[in-house]
């Protein structure tokens, strides 16, 4: 394996996963590129995911990029062909496999569930691939469409066996096993959500057998979750998104305290210097300096929290409240078409779940009417605390400022946003949707200067330019 | 030679009592096969450490240690020059009054004799097998990362009054981060990359047998079968395989042969360190009615 040469295939397979990997935003460099090739001559090849991880020391250098990149693994090293090496075993379990005509009716379906709902209970990993790859082949076969469209669908596969009606089965199932309920749920949910992704890979896989991988890799990929947009996700990232949140902020802390010990040096203390010269013989060889004071802001964040862009007002204020020691103080405010404060939910070294849960109840308090009012929200917030706004405030407002095409109280806005220091607004929405049915982002943005915040990349970059 | 396959990696690895799953067995054999220096990422207490120091036993190279801190320079990182030694030095020659003359001065204080060596220049001077491990390099300043990549990609190290100096035999490079910031895309690229993670149940039930002799079977399932469960929650900080070590090791010191929900609420200060984590724990755990 010292040498590729180019009749293989190999090399250009290696070539077209890098590019792969490279559009799906994993920067991988010549040199890793090379050091892919090495790892390859190095490895034996009799066990694939000895082969993967070599590749992923090589070629993958942040955590957070690694699911992307066994993905995108999956798709161009696939773990077998077709129906893998089972149909070409004549002793396999699979006897009516001649038949293909009996091998999707109901009784058959019914035969696979049971067996599923055995996998599910054991969380047997290797069965649960091998399920994935028959439930595909048998149940999420399309043939006959038109060309140019899959002939395969997880969709179908996972409308036809349901694997979401077993899981009171499997709930009751590990309760049996001494679990309390709230375990069992949350393991049953994360087996079956690990079995849809099987189930989703493997028709991926048989896609990309006929289409070529390059086309499966632009469509059917989902960008990693730091990428991906807050009004754009699902249950199950929510909550992936949680648990970043705190590494997130920790990350933030560092680099800001780095980065301001570096800018330490304040102005040059002269007694200090003088005095240090006597060692030297009145010669000043070390400089001493005044320390510099860190002035620190108090921060006020007014944030909609109308269904649409609520998660991206939760994982903000969570961001905010984990970084508050780089403030001197934070207030919070939530809003629909009433204003209410909800500074007191977020205590220090508070849990984050319990904190989430809180914010969701209150978000009644926020509302009268329940419909988006961004002029009668700032009118009241200017009401009823106007004690929050002062001359070394920010003022933070998120919202994709969609006020139900009601007046939008412009004039109270500038007046609130001259009182203070600095006043920003996040909007979570790509800024061609701006402006578009009764979005007034840009009227707003007159008045406060706006910046699209969609991801979680961006907004860890605001807040590191903001503090 | 360090390892002649994954396998053989995985076999020695373990004998010295470090159990490596394929992914950590298949990168330390690459890291040696390809002599590229191995960044070890993770949470704290998985073993990042551990690993640098078993690789030193199970080959029987010596480990050479840089522990960095914010604040970590050249002179402590790399060499340094004997200030003391030298001025001596040029005392001693003024006062002996022999007239040698400030060329031979020059050259003889720029020696060997006295220049310090710091860890980096001593593992790349080591005739001998050596592990070089860089700990916990996410705690250092930008700076140092441009001082490493020296080291890291050629294996050598310049000072300008000797010259170059390069590896007579290329250490093993073992760098860990707890990823409290992102390194340089300079540092990753040079290096092999690993992210060591809380390990599955089984391997874990071994880990913790063979560091803790003398814990029943039974308690040790029970064990890590609650630790799995305490890091399915929520938590600000899930316990470690440390932690895991140290929870055995309690249970043994206070003889809790069976563990129940009172003997876990009663001895969790040992494995969760937050207040916010110990009221989520009992909470969703019922460990209290």
């Amino acid at each position: 394996m010292s040498e590729h040469r180019s009749g293989s295939g190999l090399l250009d397979r290696h070539i077209a996963f890098l590019e792969a990997l490279r559009s799906a935003g994993l920067s991988v460099s010549l040199a890793e590129d090379l050091d892919a090739i090495a790892v390859l001559s190095a490895l034996p090849w009799d066990d694939r995911s000895i082969v993967r991880e070599g590749y992923a020391a090589a070629l993958v250098k942040k955590h957070g990029q690694r699911g992307t990149f066994d993905a995108l693994f999956d798709l161009y090293f696939p773990r077998m062909i077709g129906e893998g090496a089972t149909a070409l075993d004549p002793d396999a379990e699979e006897a009516d496999a001649d038949d293909p005509g009996v091998r999707d009716n109901a009784e058959a379906l019914q035969a696979f569930r049971d067996e599923l709902l055995e996998a599910l209970l054991s969380g047997d990993q290797e069965r649960l691939q091998q399920l994935a790859a028959e439930m595909v082949a048998r149940f999420g076969s399309m043939p006959g469409r038109g060309p140019g469209l899959s002939s395969w669908s997880a969709y179908t596969a996972l409308q036809r066996v349901a694997p979401a009606e077993l899981v009171e089965q499997i709930v009751r199932g590990l309760m049996g096993e001494g679990r309390t309920e709230e375990e069992a749920d949350r393991a049953a949910a994360q087996r079956l959500g690990g079995f849809t992704r099987a189930v989703e890979a493997d028709a991926r896989r048989r896609i990309a057998e006929e289409k070529g991988p390059d086309h499966v890799a632009k469509v059917a990929l989902r960008p990693t979750i730091d990428r991906l947009d807050f009004l754009q996700m699902r249950k199950s990232d929510l909550e992936e998104m949680r648990r970043e949140i705190y590494p997130l902020a920790r990350r933030l802390a560092t680099r800001l305290t780095q980065e301001h010990h570096a800018r330490r040096r304040g102005p040059l203390d002269f007694r200090r210097t003088v005095r240090a010269s006597m060692s030297t013989g009145g010669v000043p060889l070390v400089t001493h300096h005044k320390p510099k004071r860190p002035h620190r802001n108090e921060l006020v964040v007014l944030c909609d929290v109308s269904g649409s862009v609520a998660n991206f007002a939760q994982f903000t204020l969570l961001l905010v409240f984990a970084l508050r020691d780089q403030f001197q103080k934070v207030r919070a405010f939530t809003f629909i078409d009433h204003v209410h404060e909800v500074t007191h939910h977020f205590k220090p070294g508070a849990d984050v779940v319990d904190v989430m849960a809180d914010l969701a109840a209150s978000t009644s308090h926020a509302a009268l009417w329940g419909r988006t009012n961004y002029g009668r929200a700032f009118t009241r917030f200017a009401e009823l605390h106007p004690d929050a706004i002062g001359p070394k405030t920010s003022l933070l407002i998120l919202g994709d400022a969609r006020s139900n095409y009601s007046d939008l109280a412009l004039d109270t806005l500038r007046e609130l946003a001259s009182q203070t220091r600095h006043a920003w607004w996040l909007n979570p929405e790509h800024t061609r949707h701006w402006d578009t049915g009764d979005s007034a982002a840009s009227r707003y943005a007159d008045v406060v200067p706006m910046v699209e915040c969609r991801n979680l990349t961006q907004l860890s970059d605001f807040v590191h330019d903001l503090l | 030679m360090w390892f002649t396959s994954p396998d053989d990696a995985a076999t020695r690895l373990a004998a010295t009592g470090y159990l490596a799953d394929a992914a950590t067995a298949t990168t330390a054999y690459l890291a040696g096969a390809l002599e590229k220096p191995l960044l070890v990422e993770g949470p704290a207490g998985v073993g990042k450490t551990e690993l640098a120091k078993a690789v030193a036993r199970s080959t029987g190279a010596d480990l050479v240690r840089l522990q960095c801190y914010e604040g970590l320079d050249e002179a402590r990182a790399l060499y340094e020059w004997n200030y003391k030694k030298q001025l001596l030095r040029i005392q001693a020659t003024q006062d002996s009054g022999d007239g040698q003359s400030w060329d031979e001065t020059h050259d003889d204080i720029f020696t060997d004799e006295f220049l310090l060596t710091r860890p980096l220049l001593t593992a790349i001077r080591r005739e001998e097998p050596t592990v070089l491990l860089i700990d916990e390099v996410d705690k250092t300043d930008v700076e140092v990362e441009g001082l490493l990549l020296e080291v890291l990609s050629d294996f050598q190290v310049t000072i300008p009054e000797l010259g170059t100096i390069t590896a007579v035999r290329r250490p093993f490079v073992v760098l860990t981060s707890n990823a409290s910031r992102e390194l340089s895309e300079a540092v990753k690229r040079r290096c092999l990359y690993l992210h060591l993670d809380y390990p599955d149940a089984e391997r874990e039930r071994e880990i913790v047998s063979s560091q803790v002799p003398g814990l029943d079977d039974v308690v040790a399932t029970q064990l890590v079968d609650m630790v799995s469960r305490l890091r399915e929650l929520e938590l600000k900080k899930a316990p470690s395989i440390a932690e895991s070590v140290d929870w055995a090791r309690t249970l043994i010191a206070l003889e809790i042969r069976d563990l129940t929900k009172q003997a876990v609420s009663d001895t969790l200060g040992v494995v969760l360190k937050h207040v916010s984590d110990h009221e989520r724990a009992i909470k969703e755990l019922k460990l209290r009615s």
